[in-house]
């Protein structure tokens, strides 16, 4: 821990209770003997980088399916919710405003406030994800319900189509640009947020931003940063590809 | 109470616990008798968090506004408003604020100058689309009725925006406010001291951080939302309301 | 307050009355695009007139409107506003000089309606108690309840905004106004309503209007003049509305007037212009033997005699039992049917006697006293007779 000591003036006396990794990977960077890593004000470490990559196949799976199951479980919410706003109107304002302060809560701080009642761990970082999901998808279900042109649902009428017809054939089909337009939205916002879902026990990459020793060490946290960035591009591009399968008849349009 | 405090697990969050760390000091394992928490040093970290957050809010508006308002009324630049707005949600905030301490230094100045930096994606793209989404019959009545560019913008294409620029001021203060949460990683002490340091303030000081940060964020909010409702002009929200 | 301020005030008004429109040699290019999309346009607005630019759409008639305040800048050619070119000009100053009405209307929304129509006056800086009597006297002028100035467009009817549209292109009594589509986005009942008043409105203010529309009975009905348009602005035909009716220049012009220009010609000629059927009369106590031998009169093409009060006005058609009588009763047997007065327009006339399912009509004057009858054999055989041309096209060019 000497070593760490002289360092310690850079990076506030903390985190100790968090370093999920902490100690193993600290040892390994310490007792190696390349030049490169020794030097904190070194942005980039390529050595290291190739030697210790592997380290980060765990947490990359770990928040990629926090996220997968996050987006999912919150499109559920977000869309059964947006269809009943649809059908009921007095209910937009409520639900509005419910996701919305959902969505206005740090991230950081939903997290932590679940653990009375949920405890650390998985559960409760994909509670907390899901929660943040919630109003851009919901917004976007409604908004993209809305946007159905009236004289397309008369027609649907007027062919004798029952309402709930209209809705699963015509509306929700119609609506499917909001909506996967909100659904990416909330993928790549949910792709950064769950590197905080450290706090929460989650694991994922922020372990291994948050590990004391990382702290210090700006490779670990590039490498972190641009596994995040990718994640999240890769997901975009899944769910790009997702609208433009179900909606040949439209040019994407970036919302 | 000793006797079932020790059958608990290590960790055990209770709001109970985190409401008295809120308003009564505590004694603390690391601090060697000092004690921690209270109302007196839950303020001064709020104060704190308040005030970087709202510098920076400024400052990301400072920079966001003009370029947006700009971009958005010659009509161009379409790709960078909205790629910069979703390059903003790409990048996590935690590894943005570690880098940065490790790589620039700590400090309040380049503290602010990182959260500013978040916030301007959201109200850059928020001003672009905003601006984008005024009727261009308006637009065009204005230019035909003998306004200069400037006129257009200042007379009919801002307040026409407003909804649109506070919902980007709104997306940056969330951003901003919770960002500020882990400021303590740069050497600026907000609420988020609590919770990084769950060593020193235990898990009552933890859990009381994140209460408070909640409650701080969801004030930003209501009183941007508040603001937002003032700024806009009685006849939109008459259009709103009847479209 | 006072609102007398604004007509005479030349002050007020430096533009004040109407300044020709001339186009010479006019062409835009767009950039990217290999033709032009008006090209060599000339053309000669007189002051005071309304000029339709008509044609199908893409054909360039909104470019070459919109060349005028600059809101699309000329590749080449010149335009000039009572002799002065408008490249001359800085763009917004012109515009201000120029009334603006487009289709969507493009109001403030988050202006009130008086907002709205002071929109030109705030930007030349006048004195806020001329603007309130100023815009006190335009919503006079398009007849709105001055409560509504207050309210925000939202809360209008579609006709309601494009009035206040039309008030605050006329806030400072420009020259010259540009109207595209102005009533396009109207119902037709409301539209029409809007055409007349605004006909009513151009009487008085006899404004330079250039008027875009794609609708060809519009055109014929508010156009002084029309400039019939194709493909890059082409002109194919500058002609008064009766001209353009009775003799097409081209085929494109007779395609784009319709087949139904014949009837079209009956909604510019009012009843008075047509030679109506002398009207047999008859009073109340006249003996029946004298009315019997009006009917006889070889001038006579009816039936049956109409019966009138002291002052010629019609109270009913007498039928065979009426005139079985010694003289003449107080009350016709059969009802009168409808009435039309001089001042009718042909159209509405026709569509009066074949709603009611009769043959003819009384036509009443000014005064209600009966000037004579109108048949629908008379208006088929006019619409038949070549002969009848020069009599319409010297009707119709009355001034308006």
């Amino acid at each position: 821990m000497s070593a760490l000591g002289g360092l310690s003036g850079l990076v506030h006396p903390s985190l100790a209770a968090i370093g999920e990794v902490g100690e193993g990977f600290f040892k390994e960077r310490t007792e190696g003997n390349l030049p490169c890593q020794a030097r904190t004000s070194h942005l980039f470490c390529w050595d290291w980088a190739t030697e210790h990559i592997d380290r980060y196949g765990t947490p990359t799976l770990q928040q990629a399916e926090l996220v997968v199951i996050s987006v999912i479980a919150g499109f559920v919410i977000a869309f059964a919710l947006g269809l009943l706003a649809h059908r009921v109107r007095w209910l937009r304002p409520p639900l509005l405003a419910g996701t919305g302060i959902l969505f206005a809560i740090p991230s950081i701080a939903l997290f932590l406030l679940l653990l009375p009642i949920t405890g650390r761990g998985r559960e409760t970082a994909i509670i907390a994800l899901t929660a943040y999901t919630l109003q851009i998808i919901y917004r976007n279900v409604v908004l993209g319900l809305d946007n159905v042109p009236g004289p397309v649902k008369d027609a649907a009428r007027g062919m004798g189509l029952t309402s709930r017809q209209i809705l699963w054939k015509v509306e929700v089909p119609m609506a499917v640009p909001e909506i996967i337009a909100g659904l990416r939205v909330a993928t790549v916002s949910t792709v950064a947020i769950a590197t905080l879902a450290v706090f929460a026990g989650g694991g994922g990459l922020g372990t291994q931003i948050l590990g004391e020793a990382n702290l210090t060490f700006p490779t670990a946290i590039v490498i972190a940063m641009v596994i995040v960035i990718a994640m999240g591009l890769f997901f975009d591009l899944i769910l790009l590809t997702i609208q433009r399968l179900l909606t040949p008849w439209r040019r994407v349009r970036v919302v | 109470m000793s006797g079932l405090a020790s059958l608990l697990p290590p960790a055990a969050y209770s709001f109970g616990g985190a409401f008295e760390f809120i308003f009564s000091e505590q004694a603390s394992n690391v601090t060697g008798g000092k004690k921690v928490g209270g109302i007196e040093q839950v303020l001064e970290l709020a104060a704190t968090q308040v005030q970087v957050s709202i510098l920076a809010l400024l400052l990301a508006l400072l920079i966001a506004l003009p370029i947006g308002l700009y971009f958005g009324h010659r009509g161009v630049g379409e790709l960078l408003a909205v790629g910069i707005g979703n390059a903003g949600r790409a990048v996590p905030e935690l590894a943005l604020i570690a880098l940065v301490a490790v790589v620039i230094g700590v400090g309040t100045l380049t503290l602010v100058l990182v959260l500013a930096a978040l916030g301007i994606a959201p109200i850059l793209t928020n001003t672009f689309v905003g601006i984008r989404q005024v009727d261009r019959a308006s637009v065009d009545a204005a230019r035909g009725a003998g306004m200069t560019e400037f006129q257009i913008l200042r007379k009919v294409e801002l307040p026409l925006a407003v909804p649109s620029i506070m919902q980007g001021v709104r997306g940056a203060s969330v951003n901003i406010v919770a960002t500020a949460t882990i400021a303590p990683l740069v050497g600026v002490l907000t609420l988020g001291e609590f919770i990084l340091n769950e060593n020193v303030y235990g898990s009552d000081g933890v859990l009381a951080g994140a209460i408070c940060t909640a409650v701080l964020a969801l004030i930003f909010e209501f009183g941007l939302a508040a603001l937002q409702r003032r700024l806009t002009s009685k006849g939109l929200k008459l259009q709103q309301a009847s479209a | 307050m006072p609102t007398g301020d604004a007509a005479p005030d030349s002050q007020s008004q430096p533009h004040a009355g109407a300044s020709s429109v001339s186009y010479e040699n006019v062409t835009k290019r767009y950039e990217g695009s290999a033709e032009p999309a008006v090209d060599k346009l000339t053309l000669e607005v007189a002051a005071g007139e309304i000029c339709i630019l008509v044609g199908p759409s893409g054909c360039g008639k909104t470019t070459a409107m919109r060349m005028v305040n600059r809101t699309v800048e000329m590749t080449s050619g010149e335009i000039r506003i009572g002799g002065h070119s408008v490249r001359d000009r800085d763009p917004a100053k012109l515009r201000r000089e120029i009334g603006y009405v487009i289709q969507q209307v493009g109001l403030f929304p988050h202006r009130t309606i008086a907002q709205n129509i002071a929109t030109v006056p705030t930007l030349l800086g006048w004195p806020r108690e001329r603007i309130r009597a100023r815009t006190a006297e335009l919503l006079e002028l398009i007849r709105l309840d001055p409560e509504l100035a207050d309210r925000f467009p939202a809360q209008l009817s579609g006709g309601q905004q494009q009035r206040v549209g039309v008030a605050r292109a006329l806030a400072v009594d420009p020259p010259v106004m540009l109207m595209d589509e102005p009533f396009g986005a109207i119902d037709p009942i409301n539209r029409e309503r809007l055409q007349n008043e605004f006909l009513r409105l151009q009487a008085e203010i006899r404004k330079t209007i250039l008027f875009v529309t794609h609708d060809i009975d519009e055109a014929i009905k508010m156009g002084d003049r029309i400039a019939v348009m194709r493909e890059q602005g082409r002109v194919e035909q500058f002609a008064t509305p009766a001209e353009l009716l009775m003799e097409p220049a081209t085929e494109f012009v007779e395609d784009f007037v319709g087949a139904d220009r014949a009837l079209k010609r009956l909604a510019l000629m009012r009843v008075r212009d047509i030679s109506l059927w002398v009207a047999p009369l008859a009073t109340a106590g006249e003996p029946t033997a004298a009315v019997r031998a009006k009917l006889d009169s070889p001038e006579v093409e009816v039936r049956y005699p109409l019966l009138v009060d002291a002052a010629r006005r019609p109270l009913g058609w007498l039928s065979e039992r009426d005139l079985r009588a010694e003289t003449v009763p107080e009350r016709a047997d059969s009802p009168l049917g409808p009435v039309l007065e001089l001042d009718d327009v042909m159209r509405d006339a026709l569509a009066d006697l074949l709603q009611a399912g009769v043959q003819y009509a009384a036509v009443v004057d000014g005064a209600g006293a009966v000037a004579g009858i109108l048949s629908v054999e008379i208006i088929s055989e006019f619409l038949a007779s070549p002969g009848a041309k020069q009599d319409e096209l010297e009707a119709v060019e009355r001034p308006k």
